[in-house]
């Protein structure tokens, strides 16, 4: 009796329901994307994510998610190519030192895929980009993995003489994989 | 017997010639630019001119089991002829293991070569930092053996046109730019 009023207690406290999932693990969590140059396929990755979050497998559509990722720790699989992608032409890091992802919407698609809409900030412009999404529930909370594509040009990623998109391709790849726990 | 090398011999001869002149200088040169979109292009060109050598030196290979270079001038003394063949073993050798160890510092830095950014070649061995530096060096040094005893192949040849004057240059010089005989 006691307990189950602790539990309704614990369940008005908190907007969300009681069985969403919060707490972001920032060690169980990093982007990766894939990019081409000449031809070459290349994968590098930002780690080191924050945030708020808040998902419920039972009420998709109630998720929140505002995830930021600090641009300057980029590895882009080439170490040449980190303290340049830091720079102006690339993620200009000491004017924008984080890109943001803020979800609007998400939707389940069936069984443990789901759909999220959103808007991604990098460099200071934001476009909204759209992304499906694989949830899988463990013991300590849940993985979330999905990806979609997005132009770097669309977001000023590599400008002046490194806009060739024959050098570096245009799409960029972009692969999530966010942990979040009880 | 005819003096001279087939054409075919002749023309791989003077364009692999000029390829590893120009794959060698290109890599000396790009290898001290400061990181931009030109020094990305030009690794990736040296890559690309790498493998099309070492394919041309497969050619060669193919083309000289099937047809015998012709006869040495009978003036040279066998202690020349054994170093001759020696110096043309190691060349052979070089212009198939300078592209190889390439290739393999490539894979090992982490970048797939992909020929003419069409066709990706296999990555032998991972990435591997440590094994990367490796192969650089092994890259490096072989490159410099290989300008060595290019030194000593262009040296000899020169020292049998001028001073030996036996015809041993004109069995390789191509007509078209006026044979010598």
């Amino acid at each position: 009796m006691m307990r189950g009023l602790l539990v309704c207690l614990a369940v008005l406290a908190n907007p969300a329901a009681a069985d969403a999932l919060t707490r972001l693990d920032p060690a169980g969590s990093q982007v990766e994307f894939t990019y081409t140059q000449m031809g070459v396929s290349l994968q590098g990755r930002f780690r080191g994510l924050t945030g708020q979050a808040s998902f419920d497998p039972a009420r998709p559509q109630a998720a929140r998610a505002r995830i930021e990722v600090p641009v300057a720790g980029i590895d882009t699989g080439l170490a040449e190519a980190d303290a340049e992608a830091a720079g102006k032409d690339w993620f200009d890091a000491a004017t924008h030192p984080v890109a943001r992802f803020e979800a609007d919407a998400v939707k389940s698609l069936g069984g443990n895929r789901y759909q999220v809409d959103g808007r991604l900030t990098l460099k200071g412009r934001t476009r909204k980009v759209s992304a499906p999404f694989t949830f899988t529930a463990d013991a300590r909370g849940g993985l979330f993995t999905g990806q979609f594509v997005l132009r770097r040009g669309d977001f000023a990623i590599g400008e002046g003489a490194w806009r060739d998109y024959s050098l570096v391709g245009n799409e960029v790849g972009v692969r999530f994989k966010l942990r979040l726990d009880r | 017997m005819d003096p001279r090398y087939t054409s075919t011999a002749i023309s791989l001869h003077w364009l692999m010639a000029a390829g590893l002149i120009g794959t060698f200088a290109l890599g000396i040169y790009m290898h001290e630019l400061p990181f931009s979109p030109d020094k990305l292009r030009l690794y990736s060109w040296h890559k690309w001119a790498g493998v099309t050598l070492f394919m041309l030196a497969l050619l060669r290979l193919a083309w000289r089991a099937g047809h015998r270079p012709p006869a040495l001038p009978v003036t040279m003394p066998t202690w020349m002829r054994r170093a001759a063949g020696g110096v043309h073993v190691a060349l052979y050798v070089l212009m198939l293991a300078i592209p190889v160890s390439g290739w393999l510092m490539s894979s090992a830095k982490g970048v797939t070569t992909v020929w003419f950014g069409i066709l990706p070649l296999p990555d032998l061995v991972g990435k591997d930092k440590a094994l990367g530096d490796l192969l650089r060096d092994a890259h490096e040094t072989l490159n410099f053996i290989l300008l060595g005893l290019v030194a000593a192949h262009v040296g000899a040849a020169l020292k049998h046109h001028f001073i030996d004057r036996d015809g041993t240059l004109a069995r390789m010089w191509p007509r078209a730019m006026g044979g010598f005989r």
